[in-house]
């Protein structure tokens, strides 16, 4: 993308470079914050669906300007630093978590050669990203000096870390089948219409990931570290203002993220369902596959009651780390054995 | 390329200032810190070489595991700082030599690889360059093939520290009372409970089983 | 190896931009609301009393074993990547390496799971 905004200038010059960058940065992260602010919405529009109750409704027509007037409260609410805490680390939690759930957005495609780098070690960037969110909860729940916060912030961190093995295992698999990290390859690798795609052959790891990443998240059903009766918004307890503006901005940020991971991974990107729809511009059927990927995290979250903690570190370790790890040597045996693999060095 | 010169000169900077930071701070969580920014810097390093699946890695499992590991130890330890840097002086002759076999360990590295004639002959797989092969393709092809010893005892070294981890740290508590997820999930509705047939006003030990 | 380094360097930007923009955020919301800083506004959330003790826990070592658990796994999908790429080209041969190298650590994860390092937690 930063290739097709530079050739628009016309003129060969590396502070024209530097802008164009600065411009497909801008393209994807001015949207990427209003549909987090819509996505924020929707989540509770449909929370409220599926237990038969309205959800914001009086904010704007059909309560849409809701979370704009969430902001701008929280915007103007003082920022309280608690006594005791480390001020510097306390500010600078929230932050990292917010500018990780940003900079993972730099890989993923939106159409062919709409992306902002297209790294060819694209999947491992994700990865790395991922494994770094932990760290703004174990430094806000360490900083807060409150006791609920840091252990909210340990439990929290411990469970990303956790699921954190079985969706490499799942990403292992795909790439098996794919034969690069690079994530335009893995969409072109599922062209054709939707029985290309991924989740058909790889339906269990599919659940596995999906799964996964609602624990990654601190989602319902596993969001007992963050879960109000418990610990009190856990490591985020001691946090107002735009610091917690910033926690949740960054949380929604990683499930579109996830669901845009999910996209790419097994529904095919950029695809179109049937070749015949190809005239539609691809990022309309990625931005579709995210906001179902988005819609699946919702609804999970309005109709499973909670984990409790030991259970959900079980589920990670005894049930979703031998599985994944099983469906790994499974789809090795079966590709190797029937040749299935990408002829590609 | 002066941008690659320049980035090369700030990531090294960044990463010998963050590594002194790490034993100076008083702070042990801020140290853990200065720790996280030497491994981004040297990460930073070994993108600038092109070796990009070495950096992800790096980030990976050093930023994303290591350094939480040291920072969960790191907080739950109650370190009495003040303390622990007074005896730190008398090591400084200990320090200073191990740092000296280091040095005289890497001059000769260097000049062994510099000037030794038969270096480039011992190098059995080549790695193609970066232009031609992707580097994590090039790497996966000769990794579990040609090194295969060393990759077996890559997956043996694993094996002993999860043991190690475990030997060491484990310790089983007496009297918890725990669940059995399988034995409650097996449980049949017939074992659950039973049906009591009770004749108002006496109580149930005189009641007869009824289905 | 100069197109490899000019993919990173949107990312570096990136990484610029997105820690400007939460640097303005806060700093924004701190310069705009009213500071009335207030003893009970400070203290630590503990259901209406002061913090009895100090908010450093009891060393845990279940969190420490999770974590170096962790890192043997992290290890592990760390050399499944080049593996799952090139598993065209090295074949049968290079399956049955990584086979081997899986089996090696599945004892190691038996062995935990029998000795009840994965329990209650």
């Amino acid at each position: 993308m930063v290739e097709a905004i530079y050739s628009l200038f016309g003129v060969e010059s590396p502070l024209l470079y530097l802008t164009a960058i600065v411009l497909s940065i801008l393209a994807i992260v001015l949207p990427l914050l209003i549909s987090v602010a819509f996505a924020v919405y929707f989540d509770r529009k449909i929370w409220a669906a599926v237990q038969m109750r309205r959800g914001p409704n009086v904010v704007g027509p059909f309560g849409l300007l809701q979370s704009f007037a969430d902001g701008l409260k929280l915007f103007v609410k003082e920022t309280v630093v608690p006594a005791g805490a480390n001020k510097f680390i306390f500010l600078m939690a929230p932050m990292i978590t917010f500018t990780l759930a940003l900079i993972a957005w730099a890989v993923i495609p939106f159409d062919a050669g709409m992306m902002i780098s297209d790294l060819n070690v694209g999947i491992l960037y994700i990865l790395a990203i991922s494994s770094l969110g932990v760290y703004g909860i174990i430094m806000s729940g360490w900083a807060s000096n409150s006791r609920y916060a840091f252990l909210g912030g340990l439990r929290s961190a411990a469970q990303m870390v956790s699921y954190e093995v079985s969706i490499g295992f799942v990403l292992v698999c795909v790439l098996m089948a794919v034969g690069s990290l690079n994530l335009s390859d893995v969409v072109n690798a599922q062209s054709g219409g939707f029985w290309n795609w991924y989740f058909i052959p790889f339906f269990p790891i599919f659940i596995i990931f999906f799964i996964s990443a609602l624990a990654e998240t601190n989602r319902p059903p596993f969001d007992l570290p963050e879960a109000e009766a418990e610990l009190v918004a856990g490591y985020q307890v001691e946090y107002s203002s735009m610091a917690f503006a910033l926690f949740f901005l960054g949380e929604y940020a990683n499930i579109l993220l996830m669901s845009a991971v999910m996209a790419v991974l097994f529904f095919g990107g950029w695809e179109a369902p049937i070749p015949a729809l190809d005239f539609i511009p691809g990022i309309f059927w990625m931005l579709a596959k995210i906001a179902f990927g988005f819609w699946m995290f919702a609804m999970v979250k309005a109709f499973v009651p909670r984990y409790r903690y030991d259970q959900l570190m079980r589920l990670g370790w005894k049930v979703f780390l031998p599985l994944s790890l099983f469906f790994v040597v499974f789809y090795a045996g079966i590709m190797v054995a029937f040749d299935l693999l990408p002829s590609q060095g | 390329m002066t941008l690659t010169a320049g980035a090369f000169y700030l990531f090294a900077f960044v990463a010998v200032a963050a590594g002194f930071l790490v034993i100076s701070a008083r702070n042990p969580v801020h140290s853990v810190l200065w720790l996280i920014l030497t491994f981004f810097s040297a990460a930073g390093l070994f993108v600038l070489m092109g070796a990009e699946f070495l950096a992800m890695l790096l980030v990976i499992v050093y930023v994303g595991a290591v350094a939480v590991l040291f920072l969960f130890v790191v907080m739950m330890l109650d370190i009495n700082f003040a303390q622990f840097r007074k005896g730190a002086l008398q090591y400084i002759p200990i320090g200073g030599l191990v740092g000296l076999i280091l040095l005289a360990e890497l001059v000769t590295l260097v000049m062994a690889w510099q000037f030794g004639d038969k270096v480039a002959d011992n190098v059995t797989a080549p790695i193609p360059a970066a232009e031609q092969v992707e580097n994590v393709k090039a790497m996966g092809a000769i990794l579990y093939t040609d090194y295969l010893f060393i990759f077996q005892t890559a997956g043996l070294i694993l094996l002993v520290a999860m043991i190690g981890a475990i030997v060491l740290t484990h310790r089983q508590r007496a009297g918890v009372k725990r669940q059995n997820i399988s034995k409650q999930v097996a449980r049949k509705p017939k074992d659950a409970y039973e049906m009591v047939e009770v004749k108002s006003g006496e109580g149930i030990g005189s009641a007869s089983k009824k289905g | 190896m100069q197109s490899l380094l000019m993919q990173y360097l949107p990312i570096l930007i990136f990484l610029g931009i997105a820690i400007g923009l939460s640097v303005v955020f806060v700093a924004a919301a701190w310069l705009i609301a009213r500071q009335n800083p207030d003893s009970e506004k400070l203290s630590a959330y503990e259901c209406g009393f002061e913090a009895f003790e100090d908010a450093r826990h009891q060393f845990d070592v279940r969190f420490y074993l999770v974590a170096i658990l962790f890192i043997i796994f992290d290890l592990e999908v760390a050399f499944l990547f080049p593996w799952a790429v090139t598993l065209g080209k090295i074949g049968v041969f290079g399956f049955w390496s990584m086979m081997a190298f899986l089996g090696v650590l599945t004892i190691g994860f038996i062995y935990e799971w029998k000795k009840g390092a994965l329990e209650w937690e």
